[in-house]
C-alpha cells in the first residue's frame, strides 16, 4: 500500500563512508501528545511490516517511556526510515548507534 | 445515523462506504484546500509535520531537509488534493481512504500544535466559552474520524 510517495533513496557522496565504514544508525520515534495510538501502531505496521503485537508495543514504549529505537542500519537507510516516518507526521530522529 | 453503525465499511468488492452526513462533509470540505495554501510556507503550525532528522548536525539536517523536502510537500499536496475531490463520495478505494488518513492526520498535526494540545488538554477538554472551543471541538471530531479511517485500513494490512 503505497499513500504517499516515498522519497526515492538518493546516492550522495558520503566521507563518513571512509572512516566509518559499517557505522549502524537508530531511528528513534519520540512521544507527541497529538498522534493516535492507534494510528502510530499502523504506521508501524505498515512502514515495517512488522505485526501487531510488535508494532503495539513499540507504540506503548513511545507513550510511556518517551522514545522507542523502531528501526536502524546504515546512514541511508535510516534517511529512507526517517522521510518515511515523516510523510505519516511522526517524530522520529536518527542517531549513530 | 446511529452511533454505533460502522462509519466506514468495506463493501465485498474491496471499495469502501463512508457514512458521513452531509453535516460532516460540509464540515471537512473546506480544511483541505486550507492546509494546502498553508504547506511550503513557514507557518510554525507546520514545524511537526517537517522536524528534524538530526537533531544535534545542522549540515546533515540542511542536507537530509535539501533531500527530502520536495517529496515530502508533493506527497502531502497530493493526498490532500484526493480527498478534496472524494469530499463527497460515497465510496472510496483503499488508496483514496489512505489519502483521507494521511490528510486528517496532517490537519490534526496542524490544528492542535496552533492549540498547543497537551495529553491532559485533550482529556480535559476547555469549557464551552474557551475562545479554542470551537477549534478543539474540529479538533476531537477529526481525532474520531481518523480512528475510524485505521481501523477500517489497518483490517486491510
Amino acid at each position: 500500500m503505497s499513500l504517499r510517495t516515498a522519497p526515492a533513496e538518493v546516492e550522495r557522496p558520503d566521507t563518513a563512508d571512509v572512516d566509518e565504514p559499517a557505522r549502524l544508525w537508530l531511528v528513534i520515534v519520540w512521544n507527541d501528545p497529538i498522534n493516535l495510538m492507534s494510528y502510530v501502531t499502523f504506521v508501524f505496521q505498515k512502514l515495517f511490516g512488522y505485526p501487531r503485537p510488535k508494532a503495539h508495543r513499540l507504540m506503548m514504549q513511545v507513550h510511556t517511556e518517551g522514545k522507542a529505537v523502531v528501526s536502524s542500519g546504515s546512514q541511508e537507510r535510516a534517511e529512507f526510515d526517517c522521510s518515511r516516518l515523516h510523510a505519516h507526521g511522526l517524530w522520529a530522529t536518527m542517531q549513530p548507534g | 445515523m446511529s452511533a454505533l453503525a460502522p462509519r466506514i465499511d468495506r463493501r465485498p468488492d474491496g471499495r469502501f462506504r463512508l457514512r458521513l452526513t452531509s453535516e460532516e462533509r460540509d464540515l471537512l470540505r473546506a480544511l483541505p484546500g486550507q492546509l494546502r495554501d498553508l504547506l511550503g510556507s513557514e507557518d510554525p503550525a507546520l514545524r511537526r509535520l517537517q522536524p528534524p532528522a538530526y537533531e544535534d548536525d545542522p549540515e546533515r539536517e540542511a542536507e537530509y531537509r535539501r533531500m527530502v523536502r520536495d517529496d515530502l510537500l508533493r506527497g502531502r499536496r497530493s493526498a490532500l488534493e484526493v480527498m478534496e475531490s472524494t469530499i463527497d463520495a460515497e465510496t472510496l478505494d483503499r488508496d483514496q481512504l489512505g489519502a483521507w488518513l494521511g490528510s486528517i492526520n496532517d490537519l490534526r498535526l496542524v490544528l492542535g500544535t496552533r492549540l498547543e494540545v497537551t495529553e491532559e488538554l485533550y482529556e480535559e477538554g476547555v469549557p464551552e466559552d474557551d475562545p479554542r472551543a470551537p477549534a478543539f471541538a474540529l479538533y476531537g471530531y477529526l481525532g474520531w474520524l481518523e480512528e475510524h479511517l485505521v481501523d477500517a485500513l489497518a483490517g486491510e494490512l
